[in-house]
């Protein structure tokens, strides 16, 4: 059980792909425009890294060490098809909108690491669960980007939802300001770099701040220590 | 008698960061008049508003990162930023169109970077191309010089349409843009660029009342206003404020591509005079380029670094998208200065350089 908490605090936050790891960026800087991109992409990736991390794992006894990177890029890719007709026949707006970049997770290198790092290496059910905690860890940072972007670039949220939620998902968008100039720059890449760089940032100021609370907390545990030599 | 013995450094400071920053905004002042004589008061608001936001951005974030912000507020480089980056936003923009601006330019580019000294780019120039990239429609809006506009505007009018978009009289920024003869009128380099890909030759282009002016190619606002510039600039030249290298470097490399490109076909290439007295590049290169900051730091570094922005002002005015050019160049090359710099390293006295002792290596 214990190695399951580590593996969400790893892929949660600890060891975050694209905060820490800063893997898949393409991806992440160049469809997070909306939350609703963000989300369906950050799903679509979860999906696969799900799937590839159970079957490498499953076939990792079989696998020569010399020909595994094509093997597991196979697999990924057959997981990324899977997932794009998916899309393609239950949210096809959404395809639409994300277009190459769902093709593209399968040189998601995040993908490919957890596979070479850890599926081909551990049991099928935490590899399982490593892609799930991976994956939500990715798609939590697409959301936050996407929020911030779309919060910054149009003043709504959720615009779109029922694009991959179904009909009712249109009552979700809210409209922070109206604005008949959307802040191009924080639609546009460039804006993504620089929300990704603010998010970094912030990231490693709540870590550095929980540092300084364990310190804290562990000094006040100091114990004096028994002295076991007699004196003289 | 005594003799005092000081030890070293001998060489004392001439001028602290603030008396530098107060020369240059003294210099700007000539270009900002003539600017607010042609263009009416919405200059003067916008740099009003941006140098409030500069000052209140800066002291909020130095607050935040817990430095002496008095200092900091002192040495007036915000003020300066905020002055740069207010000339070059069009006089009837939005007022929120330069607060964000100003904020980019303090918070992003320049105080997260690590503040005054450890900014990589320019930051009036990152904001603008930020506001270029971001609010394209309003930052094209430049009106036409008050002797061609069709309606004059006062103080209240330039400040009632800063702030909701109308004139007092109600008119609208679309209205107060139009030229006397009733036609929306275009930049110099706006007009030159849009009626050369109409098929008008140069020489016919510079037939429209924009360029009503006493030598061919010069736009009636933009010469006097880079006049005005060019005197500035020269006030620092004498007062040793900037160095002579950036300015000539870049000035001569615009002028030279300018000359080859209007010799080979005149019709389709706008003189030497027509690029270096229209648009930014006066103020660009004697207020803007010479950022001892971000600029490069070595004498042959400068003249390489103006050079280059001279350079990449005529491939992007000629063949690039944008009209002017003077941003991207700028922040191009500030990419490159860490380049320049370090290939450029001067000799230390005493020391041979690093080419003879190669040569000494290879002979021993």
């Amino acid at each position: 059980m214990n190695e399951f908490k580590e593996l969400s605090w790893q892929g949660l936050w600890k060891n975050n792909p694209a905060l820490v790891q800063l893997l898949g960026l393409c991806p992440l800087l160049a469809v997070t425009a909306t939350i609703t991109n963000g989300l369906g992409l950050g799903l679509a990736t979860t999906l696969v890294l799900i799937g590839s991390n159970t079957t490498v794992s499953i076939i990792r006894n079989w696998v020569p060490s010399e020909i595994r990177i094509p093997i597991f890029v196979m697999i990924i890719a057959a997981f990324v098809t899977i997932v794009q007709l998916l899309m393609n026949a239950y949210t096809f707006t959404l395809y639409q909108a994300l277009g190459i970049f769902i093709p593209l997770i399968v040189t998601n290198c995040a993908i490919i690491g957890r596979a070479e790092a850890y599926a081909s290496k551990n049991t099928i059910g935490k590899s399982a669960f490593d892609g799930l905690m991976m994956g939500l860890g990715f798609t939590a940072v697409l959301v936050l980007l996407g929020a911030m972007r779309e919060l910054l670039g149009y003043g709504t949220l959720f615009v779109g939802a029922n694009l991959l939620l179904g009909d009712w998902a249109t009552s979700l968008k809210i409209t922070v300001f109206e604005t008949d100039s959307p802040f191009l720059l924080a639609i546009l890449p460039p804006g993504a770099f620089l929300c990704m760089g603010l998010i970094i940032a912030l990231k490693n100021v709540l870590d550095s701040h929980m540092e300084q609370l364990f310190a804290a907390k562990t000094e006040e545990k100091v114990v004096q220590r028994a002295r076991v030599t007699t004196e003289s | 008698m005594k003799f005092r013995l000081a030890s070293s450094p001998h060489q004392h400071i001439r001028r602290d960061t603030g008396q530098v920053m107060r020369l240059v905004i003294l210099a700007m002042i000539p270009g900002v008049l003539l600017q607010t004589w042609f263009f009416g008061w919405g200059t003067v608001i916008q740099i009003g508003l941006a140098v409030v936001t500069a000052v209140v951005t800066e002291a909020a974030i130095l607050e935040l990162r817990k430095r002496d912000f008095e200092r900091a507020l002192k040495d007036y480089s915000a003020v300066l930023t905020a002055m740069l980056l207010a000339v070059s936003i069009p006089p009837f923009a939005p007022w929120w169109v330069v607060v964000i601006g100003t904020f980019f330019a303090i918070c992003i580019v320049k105080q997260l970077y690590g503040g005054l000294g450890f900014n990589v780019f320019n930051p009036a120039m990152a904001a603008y191309v930020m506001l270029l990239v971001s609010f394209p429609v309003q930052m094209t809006q430049w009106l036409p010089p008050v002797n061609l506009a069709q309606y004059s505007h006062n103080f209240m009018d330039a400040l009632q349409a800063v702030f909701t978009g109308f004139s007092v009289e109600g008119f609208s920024l679309a209205q107060l843009k139009t030229g006397i003869d009733g036609v929306t009128m275009a930049t110099p380099l706006d007009t030159v660029k849009t009626s050369l890909s109409q098929g008008f030759t140069y020489s016919e282009t510079i037939e429209r009342p924009i360029f009503d002016s006493v030598i061919p190619g010069l736009g009636v606002a933009s010469s006097w206003i880079s006049l005005g510039y060019l005197i500035g600039g020269l006030y620092l030249l004498k007062q040793k404020v900037i160095n002579w290298h950036i300015p000539t470097s870049m000035l001569a490399a615009l002028f030279i591509c300018a000359l080859i490109m209007s010799l080979v076909d005149s019709d389709l290439y706008p003189s030497s005079i027509f690029h270096l007295f229209n648009g930014s590049i006066i103020i660009g290169a004697f207020f803007i380029a010479t950022d001892p900051v971000s600029a490069s730091t070595t004498n042959k570094g400068r003249i390489i670094f103006g050079a280059a922005i001279g350079i990449w002002v005529y491939l992007i005015r000629e063949w690039g998208g944008y009209p002017d050019a003077i941003a991207f160049a700028v922040l191009i090359m500030n990419m490159a200065v860490p380049l320049i710099d370090y290939y450029t390293r001067p000799r230390t006295y005493g020391h041979t350089s690093t080419k003879r002792k190669t040569k000494n290596k290879a002979q021993s």
